[in-house]
């Protein structure tokens, strides 16, 4: 436990958003290298990863898997993996050129996240949606169980709320006064096949976090840096009250590439190769290329 | 034909029940989850004796499996309870991924398998588990035959590190394996040695199988009777010595025809000693309700069926050596 390092040194903003760019370029050029992936969300959860490994959890990238003595993460919706896994590399879990393997066969990095293929920061496989909220639930108290104070976090999309294992998670939550949790819905409105209002509207997401025993909270911009951490820092200080912790993170899905905003089309579609050029013009290199 | 004693007569999940306990009483570590089940699964004496190491779940199975696979990454070791079709027909995907692929230290404990659930019919006897068990990478497979051994199975999976499906049931049936005998994951148990026919038996068919081995003994013929408490990985060695020797076999399982023991055997041996082999199990059909009993005999699940089975067995057997 004492060997955990609190790289999470709070850094200024504009590093944070320094190194926000960097990784958007590390996505658009994951998924431009093989071909394929999840763009989209990928890019309008940056600061969020960014936010979480670069200032917010205490963490430790000498990877344990138990993770007692750490605020852990979990990733629900697992095919925006390309961004978690290039903060992972870039926040010191493996080296930052074996982004270049992203989806190619014998990588770590596959197409969906896995403890699998061993890589350092992965704690359960995702993909297959709706179970991240259940097993962060899970890590929440085993925490407890262990006297750990730290935090959990986890990621879930807004399409996937269509699953019913999410609501049977949050009605357990709630019950079990799960307190040590800080679940995200990124909430940015579009789901593959268009968006969430015309596929399966979610109606009043919050009212029904809130009525399963949430505490909730609206996050207008998701990628605002300053906002977004203001709003975890306050969402810190609702934990250990007795109920877990819901932020509604609206995002733009593509954030930062302009042709790629706003647009579901881009959910699982990777940039040829003028697309790419047109999207790295936009995004500053600043920690240097995989 | 070697004696059977029948110590008492108790259901596998009271088993389960006292495993439990002990398991929980042996490792600060263990935990256990239900999903409403908690009298059926025997859970009480470990909800009274570790109340802040048991988790209610209510009847959301899938929840249940993600939470388990969670509690591990703290180094906990979940044991969740429910029947045995909501263990794993209802929760494949999520016993998939957030378990099974993931690697995690959950054990699935799975209740009322099987026909012997009885009236509550096919809706509940699933019969299909162990197949859906055994094709899941990593996964540990096993399936008990007495009060005893369900015990003693408990606490060994607890002692190992990985996902197990541990499948038991719910009606009270002959405990004659000693409480001393030690359970071995992984290594079938000889109960009588033969050398006409060897049956391979696993859960309530063990019992069936030494019946059959008596009736058999009676005719003339001298049956070798293994244990196959673990399908998964399931003990080769054990099962291709005893064909070696006998030159046939009978798989016996309360569970369908597709895909569990008898599909096991049968890949053992056209891989390595093809041999005949007949196999006991339901054909390829639902249940329905009835009384355990009643439906044992009407799906064909009898010390009766497995003597038959071994006849035809060593007949064939003979017709390959003529």
């Amino acid at each position: 436990m004492e060997s955990v390092i609190q790289d999470s040194t709070p850094k200024t903003l504009e590093e944070l958003k320094d190194i926000s760019s960097q990784v958007r370029r590390d996505i658009v050029r994951m998924v431009h290298g093989v071909g394929n992936g999840h763009p989209g969300g990928a890019l309008g959860c940056t600061e969020y990863f960014v936010a979480l490994y670069f200032h917010l959890m205490k963490h430790n990238p000498d990877f344990q898997m138990d993770g007692i003595g750490e605020d852990l993460c979990f990733l629900s919706n697992g095919h925006i993996s390309a961004v978690w896994y290039s903060v992972l590399a870039r926040s010191g879990y493996f080296p930052v050129a074996e982004l270049s393997t992203h989806r190619k066969i014998n990588s770590r990095l596959q197409g969906h996240p896995t403890t699998h293929e061993g890589l350092p920061g992965i704690r359960m496989a995702s993909g297959s949606l709706g179970q991240g909220l259940s097993v962060a639930v899970g890590a929440a108290q085993a925490k407890k169980l262990n006297g750990d104070n730290h935090l959990v976090y986890v990621l879930m999309g807004d399409g996937e709320q269509d699953e019913g294992q999410i609501w049977e998670a949050a009605m357990y939550a709630a019950h079990h006064k799960v307190d040590n949790l800080i679940a995200t819905v990124d909430w940015n409105g579009q789901q593959i096949d268009g968006p969430t209002v015309k596929v399966m509207d979610l109606k009043d997401l919050p009212a029904k976090y809130r009525a399963f025993g949430w505490e909730v909270i609206i996050l207008e911009n998701g990628n605002d840096m300053a906002e977004l951490i203001k709003t975890y820092e306050h969402a810190k200080t609702l934990t250990g009250k007795g109920s877990p912790v819901a932020i509604m993170m609206k995002t733009g899905m593509g954030y930062g590439v302009d042709f790629m905003m706003g647009s579901h089309k881009w959910h699982g579609v990777a940039p040829n190769d003028d697309q790419l050029a047109q999207a790295l013009a936009q995004l500053p290199e600043t920690l240097g290329d995989f | 034909m070697k004696q059977f004693t029948i110590l008492d007569k108790k259901d596998t999940r009271s088993g389960f029940g006292v495993g439990l306990l002990e398991a929980g009483r042996k490792n600060p570590n263990v935990v256990a989850l239900c999903a409403d089940l908690v009298g059926s699964l025997k859970m009480d004496a470990f909800i009274k004796e570790f109340p802040e190491r048991f988790f209610q779940v209510g009847i959301a199975e899938a929840n249940m499996m993600g939470v388990a696979a969670g509690l591990t990454i703290g180094g906990k070791i979940p044991f969740t309870g429910t029947f045995a079709n909501f263990s794993t027909g209802r929760v494949y995907d999520q016993i998939r991924q957030s378990i099974a692929y993931s690697d995690k230290n959950v054990k699935i404990c799975a209740s009322h398998a099987g026909l012997t659930l009885g009236e509550d019919g096919a809706t509940h006897q699933i019969l299909e588990d162990l197949g859906m068990m055994r094709m899941l990478p990593g996964m540990t497979v096993i399936n008990p035959c007495d009060f005893n051994q369900t015990k003693a199975a408990t606490m060994a999976i607890a002692e190992h590190h990985g996902p197990v499906y541990l499948r038991f049931g719910r009606p009270v049936v002959p405990v004659f394996i000693s409480e001393d005998t030690p359970f071995i994951i992984g290594k079938a148990l000889m109960l009588n040695e033969g050398a006409d026919v060897s049956i391979f038996a696993t859960g309530h068919m063990v019992w069936k199988a030494i019946e059959a081995g008596h009736i058999l003994a009676e005719r003339g013929i001298d049956a070798e009777i293994i244990n196959i408490h673990t399908i998964k990985p399931l003990d080769k060695e054990a099962i291709l010595e005893s064909v070696k020797k006998t030159g046939c076999a009978v798989s016996a399982e309360e569970h369908q025809l597709n895909g569990g023991l008898g599909d096991a055997i049968a890949h053992v041996l056209s891989s390595n000693y093809p041999s005949p082999l007949e196999m006991v199990a339901v054909q390829d059909t639902f249940g329905e309700s009835g009384t355990p009993d009643e439906l044992m005999v009407k799906y064909g699940l009898t010390s009766t069926a497995i003597v038959d089975a071994a006849e035809r067995a060593i007949k064939r057997k003979k017709e390959v050596l003529a």
